[in-house]
């Protein structure tokens, strides 16, 4: 008998350690109990995006979604649903504005506003079954490739569809798939870079969670276009379940004669293996990939040559992100003028977002170039929580920069990408590469974080430089020495030791860094402190000459004070304070007004977290 | 496994698609049991595993199924709904397996309204 309902349970990451394993062990269990186990399928999925309301589920054909369900929901979910028919109410989603929840999937505003090519099957199919993908158009884009279409024509149609590399820099992908292919050297390699190492940033890890297979076709469509014989897969060691999915997904493509020699009688012998990357961020970089395959230390090397020229074991190579791959089968199967007619002038398609931070919706998102930051963050990302102002959204990772919303309302200057200037707010700021670029930001890889008026954007800058700094490989100078020289300012500075002349020092530094390193680490470094010198240096100013932090983040620069008419009328001098402090610096008697000794203060900040009644002031 | 040839890939994509065509809630006719308190006790269960049934005899890939509570005519049951793509939806009352079978031939497949067995066409007005 077929089933009459498809239950496609997520077990992405961020659902599995919500316990989703659990509900569909749950679910799996009262099926049985009921006798329901031929009418209900139980699917796990990859990542379904909506991160932020997980463990969650989707019941089709009705497109009912369910958030937060735990297993002991279980049981009234099958009898309500499943044997009744009726929604479970309180499962469904509700956004904080609305009255009702929003029983549909489709009618929700986080889903609705989005546009899925490279995240087309997410939630759509168990990754761990090639016939799932093969249902849905999976392998097709091959066969067209294999069967209709010299290698030429393929590169034709990747180069006018004007997809560009999902990695960050936004090469033109046909462009170096031509590149590859002229260049002289047998044999040639493929390589997918699923070296995704921003903080807060897992597009590669939920492709490769959710739709493996669309990888691997994209991988043998390059691999007929550019000649390659072999491909590897470069995944870092500490994304467990999409490393066992994409091997799964290989050992079920080399079964179904999809890899190994003569694929589908074409004649195309094409093989790709993985290789576990220990997590260092520099191997992100094409060169230092390289070197991390061939089992040498992940150093970056100077270019060029181009890894197109002289790449794995000094053979032509083409390295694509995860995201890039995914991308090719659609196009291959819908031609280049469909997906060129999605996106901006020169960024073309979709692009997938991590969406995180003070953002209500966090999760996994995909939407057509030239989206604005306004809907993203708040159509689809649905506002700031806790009615905290938006003051940043920091884009493409320790690489990238932030970009301020405080002057939400005052335009400012834009370079189209013609040279062309217009005025536009930052926050309706369409999304591509240019327009990040010319803000100082870049698209990176697509890590977007929100960030809220309670964030220090100095605190920010040496967060994101910490990073970059212990990832530096140290090999050439300016990154090695200049990210720890501009560490130590920006720690001087939170610690309220900083001076005018560190300020133009750090400003110095970063220019020095990011002209002179050798790789895109020690170039794209010092954005995070560039971008928020340009736009929030009253904050720094903040910091070194008043010796305060706005955000009051920056502990050092606090002084915590107790309101004493709070703390008598409506706490009646409970004296939690003055028990929690570790220091013992809090004196007071019960229904008396307590006080810090602000020569005993350590400025922890417990007494913040411990008083229920708002009583203790940060200046 | 022996290795693919591109009549395989498209005969499995077809097997499969048939499969799972029913995650991206699109069909030609949507059939509601419903099965709420009196639904069951009338025998809704049977009627929802003769559906199926028909479903897998006749192959057919393009009909969803779904349960709803009761209709309202607690009298009736078992009740069905079916709703044809394009068409206002068709309630039929006092089910037994072998009404479930001539619909399935006249209504479903044939296209034809099986009169006998219908209540009305079309649903309250809602709000």
């Amino acid at each position: 008998m077929p089933y009459r309902v498809h239950c496609m349970v997520c077990a992405g990451t961020g659902c599995v350690s919500n316990r989703s394993l659990e509900v569909r062990e749950a679910l799996e269990n009262e099926i049985r109990k009921r006798g329901l186990q031929d009418e209900i399928q139980i699917v796990t999925t990859g990542c379904n995006g909506f991160c932020a309301v997980g463990p969650l589920m989707v019941v089709q054909p009705d497109g009912i979604f369910y958030q937060q369900v735990s297993a002991k929901d279980v049981p009234l979910l099958v009898e309500e649903h499943f044997i009744k028919g009726r929604p479970v109410q309180k499962l469904l989603y509700k956004p904080p504005e609305a009255a009702a929840p929003i029983p549909k999937m489709s009618d929700i505003p986080f889903f609705k506003h989005q546009r899925l090519i490279a995240l087309r099957n997410r939630g759509l199919i168990d990754p761990e079954k090639i016939e799932d993908y093969i249902a849905r158009d999976g392998y097709q884009a091959l066969v067209k490739a294999l069967t209709e279409m010299t290698p030429e024509q393929i590169i034709e149609v990747i180069t006018k569809s004007g997809l560009r590399g999902r990695g960050g820099a936004g090469f033109p992908t046909g462009v170096k798939w031509q590149k590859v292919r002229q260049a002289k050297g047998e044999p040639k390699y493929i390589i997918c870079n699923g070296d995704e190492g921003d903080p807060g940033a897992f597009m590669d890890r939920s492709i490769f969670e959710s739709d493996p297979h669309s990888v691997i076709e994209g991988m043998l469509i390059g691999a007929r276009a550019i000649g390659a014989r072999y491909g590897v897969v470069y995944i870092r060691n500490e994304y467990p379940l999409a490393l066992e999915r994409i091997q799964i997904a290989i050992q079920q493509a080399r079964e179904y004669g999809l890899l190994g020699e003569n694929i589908l009688d074409s004649g195309l012998d094409f093989d790709i293996s993985v290789t576990r990357g220990a997590g260092a961020f520099v191997c992100g970089e094409e060169t230092a990939l390289i070197a991390s395959v061939e089992g040498r230390l992940g150093d970056p090397r100077a270019r060029p040559p181009y890894p197109a020229e002289y790449g794995l074991w000094g053979k032509p190579t083409c390295i694509n992100n995860v995201e890039t791959w995914a991308n090719v089968p659609p196009i291959i199967l819908h031609g280049w003028e469909w997906y060129s007619q999605i996106g901006t002038e020169r960024s073309k398609g979709t692009k997938v977002f991590s969406l995180v931070g003070k953002v209500r919706n966090t999760g996994l998102v995909e939407v057509p170039m030239g989206i604005t930051l306004r809907q993203l963050i708040y159509d689809i990302g649905g506002g700031i929580p806790g009615d905290k102002k938006f003051k940043a959204v920091q884009t493409g990772g320790p690489s990238g920069g932030c970009i301020p919303a405080g002057m939400m309302d005052q335009p400012i200057e834009y370079i189209a990408p013609d040279g062309k200037r217009e005025a536009r707010d930052y926050l309706d700021l369409p999304i591509d590469y240019e327009s990040l670029t010319d803000v100082g930001s870049m698209m990176g890889s697509g890590g977007l974080v929100v960030m809220d008026e309670d964030t220090c954007m100095v605190d920010v800058a040496r967060y994101f430089l910490a990073f970059t700094q212990d990832e530096s490989c140290g090999a050439c100078t300016p990154c090695r020495e200049g990210t720890k020289l501009m560490l130590d300012i920006l720690n001087r500075i939170v610690d309220g030791h900083g001076t005018m002349d560190d300020l133009r020092a750090l400003e110095e530094i970063a220019w020095v860094v990011k002209q002179t390193s050798l790789c895109g680490l020690g170039k794209t470094a010092p954005n995070p402190v560039l971008t928020t010198l340009k736009y929030f240096r009253d904050e720094y100013l903040a910091h070194i000459e008043a010796h305060k932090c706005p955000a009051h983040v920056c502990r050092a620069l606090n002084t915590y004070r107790i309101d004493p008419v709070i703390c008598v009328e409506r706490g009646h001098g409970c004296g939690v304070c003055r028990r929690e402090c570790p220091e013992k610096a809090i004196f007071g008697e019960k229904n008396q007004p307590h006080r810090i000794d602000q020569t005993l203060c350590k400025k922890c900040g417990v007494c913040v977290e411990v008083c229920h009644f708002n009583a203790v002031i940060v200046e | 496994m022996p290795k693919l040839k591109i009549e395989d890939l498209a005969r499995i994509r077809e097997q499969a698609r048939r499969a799972t065509l029913l995650r991206e809630g699109a069909g030609r006719v949507k059939i509601t049991v419903h099965l709420g308190t009196c639904g069951i006790a009338a025998g809704g269960r049977n009627i929802m595993t003769a559906v199926l049934r028909e479903i897998e005899e006749r192959n057919l890939h393009d009909v969803l199924v779904t349960t709803s509570g009761c209709a309202g005519l607690c009298s009736r049951e078992p009740m069905m709904t079916v709703e044809v793509l394009g068409q206002p939806p068709v309630k039929y009352v006092d089910l037994t397996e072998g009404k479930v079978k001539e619909i399935f031939a006249e209504h479903i497949v044939g296209g034809k309204i099986a009169d006998r067995y219908a209540l009305a066409v079309g649903s309250e007005r809602v709000m």
